[in-house]
């Protein structure tokens, strides 16, 4: 049985959540080969073979598998799919977008952001925002599987696996117009020590910059958002810590002025401290805190600040 | 052009989901069901597409038809999406629960009956949380699809998608038909008002079972158990900021 992970990369190096996957595929074969899919990502293909435990690594390039086109993409690992017996991808937004539609085309069941391998047909992932946990067993030939990476430890580097170049497909179904990334010095939300987040409580976007990102700064932490807060436009988008949004689990989590929805608990509680700074001495977030100060973010956070010094 | 909107129906958003002592499910017996939340900012995007508001020009799309696999009570869902402005509904009956393949299966097969121009549906479903019915029935209808859709442009027979991504956002054109599943940010769906509730009812629901579309809706997947999550215990209050930073300091975590 062989196992082919797909890289979570930026062009020149491959993403924590990569080695993340690795791990889980290790957990179903020793024989795990990793797929760089880009445009001139020869570097991060360099870097994925590093990965202890990768047997070999596979660079396919194109100009649309530079834009993670999830036609392209599908195209490309369908291509290798008769060489594997499971295909695995972090569960980032890339690979949420082209594994169901590489499931589809092997038709098979896609198995969807797994926290646990049982066996080799057998694995465990959180359904209902996270409040049950399903243990499934695929009767397919080929299993096609996204990894939820918080769960699973990375594997470690110090491997030298040969990198060999593969046939990258160009789909021409959709194309690339335009990207906007937002440019931060902050370390990246999934992948951070330390994360601070914000709620409906701050009530507006300046109130979110000015109390939030400060706080975050001064800890070198990423900073996140409760779905409420990016409802109401005080955060973008991939600011959401949550089921629908980013599942992180940090070494502390600091929530500022969130209540502690589901979705959002879903989303945070397996960090390692929690810290809930809440003035309703009855919210839900206190129930998961470690640490929790009953009081006004306004008051709270400056303190905090100074104390910080 | 014709929108085709799959719903679901689904545990009310604000439910918390209690696992069956007997490990074989979630409870759903008397527990308040809902539209899936992201399947109702599909059926506004649709409506506002027909009306012609917000960048939309009017007249964009000509007929919503919205579409769901699921129990008979699913028909209050797409009584739901009637009133808030979609034309007609179509209900293939199923007593289970069935996998995002045979969604997509299935909805292959309502796509080549009513030969939509584009899919406008719902990211995932807060039940099985899998993502990935639109991204199958893209797959299986062999179109472009864009998923996690921010802005959605339509103009010149193509779709024009800004879509959530990790780090920032992405802007894809697809040529139609295409299939694309909604996030969060692209709007705020509306309350149906009571006059167009009571419209609804006279809007036409087709009535379908599974078995009248001949498509191999089998399980891949045996549930082996379904648990609840380890819980966590609350931890302690601290008086204020600097006893906080001194309990994190002493558990390492500064």
């Amino acid at each position: 049985m062989a196992v082919l992970v797909i890289a979570d990369h930026d062009g020149s190096t491959v993403r924590d959540s990569t080695h993340k996957t690795v791990t889980a595929a290790l957990a179903l074969s020793p024989d795990v080969d990793v797929l760089v899919v880009g445009q001139a990502a020869r570097a991060a293909a360099d870097r994925a073979a590093k990965i202890a435990g990768v047997r070999k690594v596979l660079l396919a390039e194109s100009g649309e598998l530079g834009h993670t086109l999830a036609e392209a993409v599908t195209e490309t690992v369908v291509g290798l799919a008769p060489g594997y017996d499971a295909l695995l991808s972090p569960a980032s937004m890339d690979g949420k977008n082209f594994m169901p539609r590489i499931a589809a085309k092997l038709d098979v069941a896609p198995i969807s952001e797994i926290v646990e391998v049982v066996s080799a047909d057998t694995f465990v992932r959180p359904i209902y925002a996270g409040n049950a946990l399903e243990t499934v067993k695929s009767s397919d030939g080929k299993k096609v599987i996204t990894v939820r990476p918080t769960s699973f430890v990375a594997a470690a580097e110090g491997g030298s696996a040969p990198v060999e170049s593969v046939a990258g497909a160009d789909a021409h179904k959709a194309a690339f117009v335009a990207e906007e990334m937002v440019k931060s010095d902050r370390p990246e939300l999934g992948a951070a020590k330390i994360v601070v987040s914000g709620g409906r409580a701050l009530g507006s976007a300046e109130e979110f910059h000015a109390v939030i990102e400060p706080l975050a700064d001064r800890l070198g932490a990423a900073v996140g958002a409760s779905r409420a807060a990016v409802d109401a436009g005080y955060a973008p988008n991939d600011y959401q810590v949550g089921q629908t949004g980013k599942v992180v689990a940090p070494a502390l989590y600091i929530a500022v002025g969130i209540s502690g929805a589901i979705q959002h608990l879903a989303g945070m509680k397996d960090s390692k401290i929690i810290v809930a700074i809440n003035k309703d001495a009855d919210a839900p977030i206190f129930q998961v805190a470690d640490y929790g100060i009953v009081g006004d973010y306004k008051v709270v956070v400056p303190e905090l600040m100074a104390a910080l010094g | 052009m014709k929108v085709l909107v799959p719903v679901k129906r689904v545990i009310d958003y604000n439910v918390k989901a209690r696992v069956k002592a007997d490990q074989t499910g979630v409870d759903l017996a008397n527990v308040k069901m809902s539209m899936n939340p992201f399947d109702e900012i599909a059926v506004e995007e649709a409506v506002r597409l027909k009306e012609g508001k917000e960048h939309h020009a009017a007249g964009t799309v000509t007929e919503i038809v919205v579409v769901s696999i699921g129990v008979t009570q699913a028909q209050e869902t797409l009584r739901t999406a009637l009133a808030m402005g979609a034309d007609r509904g179509i209900l293939i009956q199923s007593d289970t629960d069935l996998e995002p393949l045979a969604v997509a299966k299935l909805l292959q097969a309502v796509v080549a009956e009513e030969k939509p121009d584009l899919v406008l549906m719902g990211k995932q479903s807060i039940d099985g949380d899998n993502n990935a019915v639109g991204q199958m029935l893209a797959a299986l209808l062999d179109w472009p699809q864009a998923t996690f859709a921010a802005k959605i442009e339509i103009a010149g027979g193509k779709a024009t998608v800004t879509r959530e991504v990790d780090g920032g956002v992405q802007t894809l054109a697809a040529a139609l038909p295409a299939v694309v599943t909604v996030d969060l940010r692209l709007n705020t769906p509306r309350y149906a008002s009571l006059p167009n509730i009571m419209k609804a009812k006279k809007k036409e629901i087709a009535m379908k079972a599974v078995a009248d579309y001949g498509v191999d809706t089998a399980p891949r997947l045996t549930v082996v158990k379904v648990t609840a999550p380890p819980t966590r215990s609350a931890g302690i209050k601290v008086a204020d900021a600097a006893e906080l930073v001194s309990k994190l300091k002493t558990a390492g975590a500064l």
